[in-house]
C-alpha cells in the first residue's frame, strides 16, 4: 500500500537580490518543479541528483516544515504540513548536518526526552533503546556529553534518537555525509535492520552510490525539481553505461594490464586503474587479474552521482 | 494542545498494527475520543516533558561549574564595590529615595544575586537560539512536537533555578558577612519573594523571547540585544532604584516590563511593599508575563507561517 504519495507537487522560492544602489530584483526558483510518485510501505528508496536538484525541498515539504506551493501530498494518509505535530509522531527525520540531541548533555538525555515527547510506553522505550544501541554500538557512549562525540558517533546517536518511537517512516537527508568508512558501514548496517526486520519505510538522500547499492532496491534521481530516473540502481548504470573503477595496486611497474570485460584507463608506476561497466561483478575481473599479475591490493571505486547522471543525459540526447 | 493528538499517542500501544492504515480521513482508530481521562492523562504528560526539559537545562548549567565560581565571585566584588559607593553616596544624602543607608546597601547585594536568574543583562536560553540560527538548526526545532515557546520558557526556568541558588547564594552570604543588612524573619515574606522572582523570570524570558524572534527577519539580532541590554540595565532598577529616578522618568520606569525583574522583587523582600502594595506588585508583574507570552506567542505563529510557507 502506498504510505507516501506525491502528485504533481511544486514548491518555488521567491529570491530577492540586490541589483544596484536601490533596485531589488525578484526572481522565482522553481526548486521542485512537478513530482509525482508513490512509496510503498517498507521500501527503501534512494533519492539522489545534483546539488540544488531538490532532494532537501522535498524532504522538509514530507516532515510539513514547508508546504508545496501546489500539488496534493500525503504521508500516512495525511497532509504534512496542516497536521505536522501528528505526522511528527509516525515519521523519523535525520538531517545530516543537524542535530536534535541535547548539546552539553549525556546521549542518554536526548533519549530520555524523546520518550516524553513522543509519550514512548516504558517497556517499548527500553526494548527500542535496547537494540539501537546494540546495533549502532552506543553503548559506551550514552554517559557522553553530545558535544564530545564525533560526527559519526553524533549521527548514530541522532538515528538512535529518530528511532525510538517506532516511526513508520524515516527520512534520512544525508545521513553519511562527512562520516568515517566504519561509521558509514555501521550506519548502513542499521539501516538495513531497520527496513527489512522493523518494516519501517526509508527515503534516503545520499551523495554516496554505496549507500543506494547497499540498501536501496529503488533509486530515483531527480535534477531541477523533476524525476528524471525512477528504477533499479542497475538499470541506472545501464541506461548511463556508468563505470565502476577497480583500482589494482601490484608488486612492480609494467605494462598495461590485459583483461577481457575491463580496460585500463590509467598507469601510475605499479598502481592501475581499470574501468568495466557499473552493472558486472568486480570478482571475475579481480580473479583473472590475480592469476596473471602479481597482485598486492586492490580497492573498487564506485561512480560519481553526477557523472552517471551527465552520462545518462548525454544517452538520451544521443538516443 | 489538540486532543486527537493525544489520544492517538495514548493509544500508542496499538500503533503496531496500526501502521499504514490510518482511517479514511487519516485519522487512526479511537482518536475521535475525547473524554476527559484523556485529557488529564494528555496534561499530566506535557507536564512531565516540560519538567524534564527543565531538569535538563537546570542539569546543562551545573556542568558549567568554573564558570559559574568565576561568575559569582564577579557579582560579589561587584557587590562590595557598589555597597561602598551607595554608603558613600548615602552618607552625603540620607534617606535618599526613601531608603535609609542600610537598606541601600541590601539593596545592592539582592540585586546582584538577582541579576543572572533574571537575565537582565540577556543571554540564557538567548544563546542557544542564536546558535542554532546561525547553524540553521532552527528549522528542526520548529518540526519537532513540542511547543517552541514552551521548550524554551521550560529551559529558562530551569537554568533560572540553577542561577538563583548558585549565583545568589555566595553574594549574599558575603554581604551579610562584610555588612549590616535588612532581611526579613518571616518566611512569608521569603516565599512571596520567590514567587516574584519567579515573575521576574518569566517577564524577563519573555522579553528575550520577542529579541530571539527576530532573528527569523533579522540576519543578526545582535543590535537588538546590545540595545536591550542598556535598557535593561537601567529600568530593571539595577544601577540605581526606580525611586531615584527624577520626574516622569522614575514614572515611566515605574509601569515599563523591566520594573518586574529586579526592583519589585527587591522591594517586596526589603518590606518596602507589604500587604496590598505586595499584590500590586505580583499583579503587575503577572499583567507585563501574559501580556510579553501573548506577543510571544503572535509572533511565534508569524515566525512558523513565514518558515513554512516563504521557507525561512
Ligand atoms: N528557503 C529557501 N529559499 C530560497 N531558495 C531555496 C530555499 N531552499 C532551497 N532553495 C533553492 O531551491 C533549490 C533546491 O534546493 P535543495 O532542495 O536544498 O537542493 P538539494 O537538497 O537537492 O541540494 C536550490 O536552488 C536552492 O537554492
Ligand atoms: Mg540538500
Amino acid at each position: 500500500m502506498t504510505l507516501i504519495e506525491l502528485q504533481d507537487v511544486r514548491r518555488s522560492f521567491t529570491i530577492r537580490t540586490k541589483a544596484g544602489r536601490l533596485r531589488r530584483e525578484k526572481r522565482e526558483v522553481h526548486a521542485v518543479d512537478g513530482l509525482t510518485f508513490g512509496i510503498d510501505a517498507g521500501e527503501c528508496v534512494g533519492y539522489i541528483g545534483p546539488n540544488g536538484a531538490g532532494k532537501s525541498t522535498t524532504i522538509k515539504m514530507l516532515t510539513g516544515i514547508l508546504v508545496p506551493s501546489s500539488g496534493r501530498l500525503r504521508v500516512a494518509g495525511v497532509d504534512p504540513a496542516r497536521e505536522r505535530a501528528r505526522l511528527a509522531r509516525r515519521i523519523g527525520v535525520v538531517f545530516g548536518q543537524r542535530t536534535t540531541l541535547w548539546w552539553d548533555l549525556p546521549l542518554r538525555d536526548s533519549y530520555e526526552l524523546a520518550r516524553r515527547i513522543y509519550r514512548i510506553p516504558d517497556a517499548r522505550y527500553r526494548a527500542n533503546l535496547d537494540r539501537c544501541v546494540e546495533l549502532l554500538d552506543l553503548g559506551g557512549l550514552l554517559d557522553t556529553p553530545v558535544r564530545q562525540l564525533s560526527l559519526g558517533q553524533r549521527m548514530r546517536g541522532d538515528l538512535a534518537a529518530a528511532l525510538l518511537h517506532d516511526p513508520q517512516v524515516l527520512y534520512l537527508d544525508e545521513p553519511t555525509i562527512g562520516l568515517d568508512v566504519v561509521s558509514k558501514a555501521r550506519v548502513r548496517e542499521f539501516l538495513r535492520e531497520v527496513n527489512t526486520d522493523q518494516g519501517t519505510t526509508v527515503l534516503l538522500t545520499t551523495h554516496d552510490l554505496v549507500d543506494i547499492e547497499q540498501l536501496c532496491g529503488r533509486v530515483m534521481v531527480i535534477d531541477h525539481g523533476r524525476v528524471v530516473y525512477d528504477g533499479s540502481l542497475d538499470g541506472l548504470h545501464a541506461a548511463g553505461q556508468s563505470e565502476r573503477t577497480l583500482v589494482v595496486d601490484l608488486a612492480e611497474a609494467g605494462p598495461a594490464i590485459e583483461v577481457a570485460g575491463a580496460r585500463v584507463v590509467r598507469v601510475e608506476g605499479p598502481r592501475q586503474w581499470l574501468a568495466f561497466p557499473a552493472e558486472e561483478s568486480a570478482a571475475p575481473i579481480v580473479a583473472a587479474v590475480a592469476d596473471r599479475y602479481p597482485l598486492v591490493d586492490l580497492s573498487v571505486r564506485e561512480p560519481a552521482i553526477e557523472d552517471v547522471i551527465a552520462r545518462m543525459y548525454a544517452e538520451v540526447a544521443i538516443g | 494542545m489538540d486532543t486527537s493528538v493525544e489520544a492517538a499517542a495514548d493509544t500508542s500501544a496499538q500503533l503496531r498494527p496500526e501502521r499504514g492504515e490510518p482511517g479514511p480521513d487519516g485519522r487512526p482508530e479511537g482518536a475521535g475520543r475525547q473524554d476527559i481521562g484523556r485529557q488529564d492523562a494528555g496534561r499530566r504528560q506535557a507536564g512531565r516533558l516540560y519538567l524534564a526539559i527543565a531538569q535538563g537545562a537546570f542539569r546543562r548549567y551545573s556542568t558549567y561549574r568554573a564558570a559559574t565560581v568565576a561568575g559569582a565571585v564577579t557579582n560579589t566584588v561587584f557587590g562590595f564595590i557598589l555597597a561602598y559607593t551607595f554608603l558613600a553616596l548615602w552618607q552625603a544624602r540620607p534617606g535618599l529615595g526613601g531608603y535609609d543607608s542600610v537598606q541601600a546597601v541590601t539593596y545592592i547585594w539582592i540585586s546582584q544575586s538577582l541579576l543572572v536568574t533574571v537575565a537582565v543583562w540577556g543571554g540564557g536560553f538567548q544563546d542557544e537560539v542564536q546558535e542554532r540560527f546561525r547553524t540553521g538548526d532552527i528549522a528542526i526545532d520548529l518540526y519537532r512536537p513540542v511547543d517552541f515557546q514552551g521548550w524554551w520558557l521550560a529551559t529558562d526556568l530551569g537554568r533560572a533555578a540553577f542561577h538563583l541558588f548558585a549565583r545568589g547564594v555566595l553574594p549574599t552570604l558575603a554581604g551579610a558577612l562584610a555588612f549590616s543588612l535588612t532581611l526579613p524573619a518571616d518566611p512569608l515574606v521569603w516565599a512571596v519573594f520567590l514567587l516574584a522572582v519567579l515573575l521576574a523570570v518569566v517577564v524577563s524570558f519573555g522579553l528575550r523571547f520577542l529579541v530571539s524572534l527576530t532573528g527569523f527577519w533579522l540576519h543578526d539580532s545582535e543590535g537588538i540585544r546590545a540595545v536591550m541590554l542598556v535598557v535593561a540595565m537601567f529600568f530593571s532598577g539595577m544601577l540605581l532604584p526606580i525611586g531615584l529616578f527624577p520626574g516622569w522618568l522614575g514614572e515611566l520606569a515605574h509601569v515599563l516590563p523591566w520594573a518586574a525583574l529586579i526592583q519589585i522583587p527587591t522591594d517586596i523582600l526589603l518590606e518596602r511593599r507589604s500587604g496590598f502594595a505586595v499584590l500590586t506588585g505580583l499583579g503587575f508583574q503577572l499583567l507585563w508575563a501574559v501580556l510579553l507570552l501573548a506577543a510571544g506567542r503572535a509572533a511565534q505563529l508569524l515566525a512558523t507561517r513565514k518558515v513554512v510557507v516563504q521557507g525561512g
